[in-house]
């Protein structure tokens, strides 16, 4: 919504402008948490250690991109191998069915994408079930290990040339409905209402509800269960595996719709960008916030992609103050810093942020009234 | 009185040893029955079959008529059958009341009338309801795992050594709460190394010696047999 104030507002400050790194912050940020809040679902509550989150986001920006693509894209996008082996496009199916343009077009759309997120959650998740067979029978250090294996594996078979037809190779997928095809233009292509930064924020905001609902339900208590004692949450009745299979599935999940919200950000979805650096910067944010701390996971979210993104940016590059030449600043210095201020968080608040607590609105604006009653 | 537990001939063994091998006693309903013995005698490996946690090699575990010999530990639990495990295990991170719930997993009913209950026997777990479950006293925590296991409302309470680690007056305690337990009609199935409490509160008592069951009797027969007496009790003459 802060997207739209540079329209009614004039002069208003660079930083409320549509271009500024704030939004960039904002729209990555609101991708990012969804995806920390799934694996702390798995880590922080269930107890397994697990570092597939980034193969689960990329069967999901696949997933998407793959359906997302409109048949009169094709062509030049899989212009290496000669079209795509795969005819079928839901903005085309709904495009049949509500129109074109106007406000048929919106709502098609709008389902199209819907359908195309809930379907890349799917896909990891089955994914998830069939891996989690093997896998979750695996203890800690070993089930990561297995877990890290299968996101790699997956990188690679989705870069193989093979398959090119289907997942255009090693080259990138484009092409698709992205944020900013949620902006609402007039006929002239200029901008009217800029949803851009509202779009991942929705759907981020509604996963992470459901994922906070699960943990408080009877399940999220059997889930923390394991996680605290296994032989006595077996003891009371809890089957592990199954139970162990629901976490896991319902995680990537939601790594998976992280995935395909990751490939609409960037707007382009290529095996390439779902390294293990990926999975290691989302269990940085996870431990950072506070393992088994949603509200942590969100606010970590946000200071990490800040930080990396905007607010160190300027030691990558000269800077004087005034005449003075500040010595040591060059590209890459900012990940030197940036490092540092990780290694004191670990060190100082060694649960991280917010431990295994949760921001509770309630509370703190009791505490506020309480203080200010003290002082009348 | 009707069977409720009947094992027969059970044999349990770790990759190769053999840490219960054959044994065969029963519970009744409405009894309070105590195996006693040392440590590494099989009285621990006996409940965790039991209860399934543990796949037996041999025998046979009847409950309420139906064989559930190495059935999975869930469908144990939902038949009624609910194991204090040994050194209470409570969940740490869980609040004393989640806790609780836990214990009643498998149920669908409303658990409020059962919370009340529990909080009766165990005042002091009332005051702690929303403090995390690793904060209580050892004997807050043993008096939690009781409670813990009472929410699933089970036909047969089977506890592995509920006085370990705990002060003589804690101990007496809980064996005053296994008595009453027993007379709101829940039958127990008791693992104790403190055998002089485990007898003083039993109906039966079976001795367990590497593995077999060497003697058996009512609590107060073994209270006075000479062998148990210097075995377990620590003293060999009547005082």
């Amino acid at each position: 919504m802060l997207e739209n104030l540079s329209a009614f507002i004039p002069n208003l400050p660079q930083v409320f402008q549509p271009t500024s790194p704030l939004f960039t912050v904002l729209k990555k940020a609101a991708v990012y948490s969804l995806v920390a809040v799934s694996m702390n679902l798995l880590n922080g509550f269930t107890g397994l250690f697990s570092l597939g989150q980034a193969g689960f986001m990329l069967l999901g920006a696949y997933t998407y991109a793959i359906l997302m693509v409109p048949a009169s894209q094709k062509e030049q996008v899989y212009y290496l191998f000669g079209g795509c082996a795969f005819d079928f496009s839901l903005p085309d199916a709904f495009a049949a069915i509500f129109g074109e343009g106007g406000a048929g077009g919106a709502v098609g759309m709008i389902l199209s994408c819907l359908i195309a997120l809930i379907l890349a959650g799917c896909v990891a998740g089955f994914f998830a079930y069939l891996i989690g067979i093997p896998v979750l029978r695996l203890k800690s250090d070993y089930l990561a290990i297995a877990t890290l294996g299968f996101a790699e594996i997956l990188r690679a078979i989705f870069q193989w040339q093979k398959l090119g037809p289907v997942t255009n190779g090693a080259n990138m997928i484009k092409g698709f409905t992205t944020f900013s095809s949620f902006n609402i233009t007039n006929a002239s292509g200029a901008t009217l209402l800029r949803l851009s930064t509202f779009v991942p924020f929705l759907v981020s905001s509604v996963c992470i509800l459901l994922i906070v609902l699960l943990i408080n339900s009877s399940y999220g208590r059997a889930f923390k269960s394991i996680r605290d004692d296994e032989i006595a949450a077996e003891a009371m009745g809890i089957n592990l595996f199954k139970h162990k299979m629901m976490s896991f599935v319902i995680s990537s999940f939601f790594a998976g719709v992280g995935g395909a919200l990751f490939a609409m950000y960037v707007a382009n979805a290529q095996a390439k960008a779902f390294t293990s650096v990926m999975t290691y910067e989302i269990l940085l944010i996870v431990v950072i916030g506070g393992i088994g701390s949603v509200s942590g996971s969100v606010l970590a979210t946000f200071l990490y992609v800040a930080c990396s993104e905007w607010w160190l940016r300027f030691l990558d590059s000269e800077q004087y103050i005034g005449a003075f030449k500040v010595p040591l600043l060059r590209n890459g210095f900012r990940m030197v810093i940036f490092s540092i201020v990780i290694m004191v968080i670990v060190l100082f608040f060694s649960q991280g942020i917010m431990g295994d607590k949760e921001i509770n609105l309630g509370a703190l604006i009791g505490k506020i009234r309480a203080k200010r009653e003290r002082k009348q | 009185m009707s069977e409720l537990l009947r094992i027969e001939d059970l044999k349990v063994s770790y990759g190769g040893i053999e840490a219960v091998r054959g044994i065969s006693f029963d519970v009744k309903e409405g009894e309070i029955v105590t195996l006693i013995g040392a440590n590494g005698a099989g009285k621990s490996s006996t409940l965790r079959t039991i209860s399934g946690l543990e796949k037996p090699v041999g025998g046979k575990v009847t409950f309420n008529g139906e064989d559930i010999t190495g059935a999975n530990a869930a469908d144990i639990v939902a038949k009624g059958l609910m194991m204090v495990p040994e050194g209470r295990r409570i969940f740490p991170n869980l609040s004393v009341i989640e806790n609780l719930r836990i214990g009643a997993y498998l149920r669908k009913d409303s658990l409020d009338e059962d919370i009340e209950k529990v909080y009766e026997y165990f005042p002091r777990l009332k005051e702690r309801s929303w403090q995390a479950g690793g904060t209580l006293s050892g004997g807050e925590q043993q008096m939690l795992a009781v409670g813990r296991a009472l929410m699933g409302r089970p036909k047969l309470l089977m506890m592995d050594e509920p006085s370990l680690g705990l002060a003589p007056i804690v101990v007496q305690g809980i064996f005053e709460i296994i008595r009453q337990i027993h007379d709101a009609g829940t039958t127990v199935l008791l693992v104790e190394q403190n055998a002089n409490m485990a007898l003083h509160v039993a109906d039966r008592a079976y001795v367990i010696e590497n593995g077999k069951i060497t003697m058996e009797g009512t609590g107060k027969e073994l209270l006075e047999d000479e062998k148990v007496r210097a075995a377990y009790l620590g003293s060999t003459s009547g005082n």
